[in-house]
């Protein structure tokens, strides 16, 4: 916390610091996703539903990254199990 | 060699064409050859803002499709030398607007101007991706609202891939933040986001804060740009900007006193 919010706390509920904190997640979400190809995020559910056929896990349990190299571009798969499979 | 330099935001109703207008007529009061061209094809509003709603013969478009030249479609600004402005069409398709013909109407304005303004649609569309597509400089005109610091977040991603320097691995677009429609007793509140807070989350050099200011609407009801309004804090703070712009070190004002130390510091003043 700032030294100026600690005097904007005095006077009401500060929203701007809500703003602030919900603008700096959704930003660094889509700065990650940003020049990713369109499809991904399909993707991912269509992998999350094939997993599920054999494992119960939660949606961020699957993370889907498209890596480009000068050469080629690289998948990356990261599936998190449940601890007792 | 001409600088273009595209106003950008991704939201609407920011403030994009009231800050065109006064970027392009503080430069033009420098002596500066300086050109505004209106982007928003459907929607033209440039002319109303400088004034010359009425002189309007031919536009963009038309220029672009061979119907009219250069020249004619230009028009002098009355009150300001050295600036003129070339109008958006009203009735054509968006798509009147090819990368080619743009470049080539760019090129020649080149040849007799030092500066090209683009004031850009709103949106990430056909409209606003040709406004800024050939830019050397943009300046993303951010409100201190949550909707419109995310807008100008993506457009910063679009200029960075999708611009003519990104395309072609040359320096890239140089990006400036302007911060409008400021209100610092509602920050002071914690109301609303504050300059410090904007910048933690955008993090590009701040070209400047225009306060929310009664004098725009007044300016703009009466077709005069608000920097020619030297006695209102908008007016006075778009010219801060337009000199920063040309490398000029100005303190931040209209700000409240309390946090002038901090903003002294953020330009090293
Ligand atoms: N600093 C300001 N203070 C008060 N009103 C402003 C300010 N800047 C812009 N406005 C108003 O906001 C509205 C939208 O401005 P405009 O420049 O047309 O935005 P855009 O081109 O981004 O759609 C207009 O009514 C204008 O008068
Ligand atoms: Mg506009």
């Amino acid at each position: 916390m700032s030294f100026f919010d600690y005097f904007r706390n005095k006077k009401g509920p500060n929203t701007a610091s809500i703003a602030k904190e919900r603008l700096q997640i959704i930003v660094a979400h889509e700065r990650n996703t940003r020049g990713q190809p369109d499809y991904l995020p399909q993707l991912q559910q269509e992998l999350l539903d094939v997993i599920r056929k054999y494992v119960a896990i939660q949606d961020d349990q699957v993370q889907v990254q498209l890596d480009k190299n000068d050469s080629c571009s690289v998948l990356e798969l990261n599936v998190t199990l449940p601890d007792k499979v | 060699m001409a600088k273009i330099i595209v106003v950008t935001s991704g939201k609407g109703g920011v403030g994009k064409t009231t800050t065109s207008a006064s970027i392009s007529t503080g430069l033009a009061k420098r002596g500066l050859r300086t050109v505004v061209i209106d982007f928003d094809v459907g929607l033209r509003n440039l002319d109303l803002i400088m004034n010359c709603e009425r002189r309007v013969v031919y536009d963009f478009v038309n220029v672009i499709q061979g119907e009219a030249t250069l020249n004619q479609a230009l028009i002098r600004d009355k009150r300001v030398e050295n600036l003129y402005i070339l109008p958006a069409s009203q009735t054509r398709d968006k798509e009147a607007l090819t990368k080619e013909g743009v470049e080539k109407v760019l090129n020649q304005l080149a040849e007799q101007f030092d500066y090209i303004i683009c004031d850009s649609p709103a949106g990430i569309e056909h409209g606003a991706l040709m406004a800024l597509y050939f830019a050397d400089e943009a300046v993303v005109v951010t409100n201190p609202e949550v909707s419109s610091v995310r807008d100008s977040d993506r457009i910063l991603g679009i200029l960075q891939s999708k611009s003519r320097r990104s395309e072609l691995g040359l320096d890239p677009v140089k990006e400036h933040l302007l911060l409008t429609r400021y209100n610092p007793e509602r920050v002071e509140r914690g109301e609303m986001l504050s300059i410090e807070d904007v910048n933690d989350i955008l993090s590009i050099p701040l070209l400047g804060c225009i306060p929310e200011s009664m004098a725009v609407l007044n300016a703009s009801n009466s077709g005069v740009p608000v920097i020619l309004d030297e006695e209102s804090t908008a007016g006075q703070a778009y010219d801060d900007a337009v000199a920063r712009l040309l490398g000029e070190e100005r303190e931040l004002r209209f700000l409240d006193l309390q946090k002038k130390g901090i903003f002294k510091r953020m330009f090293g003043g």
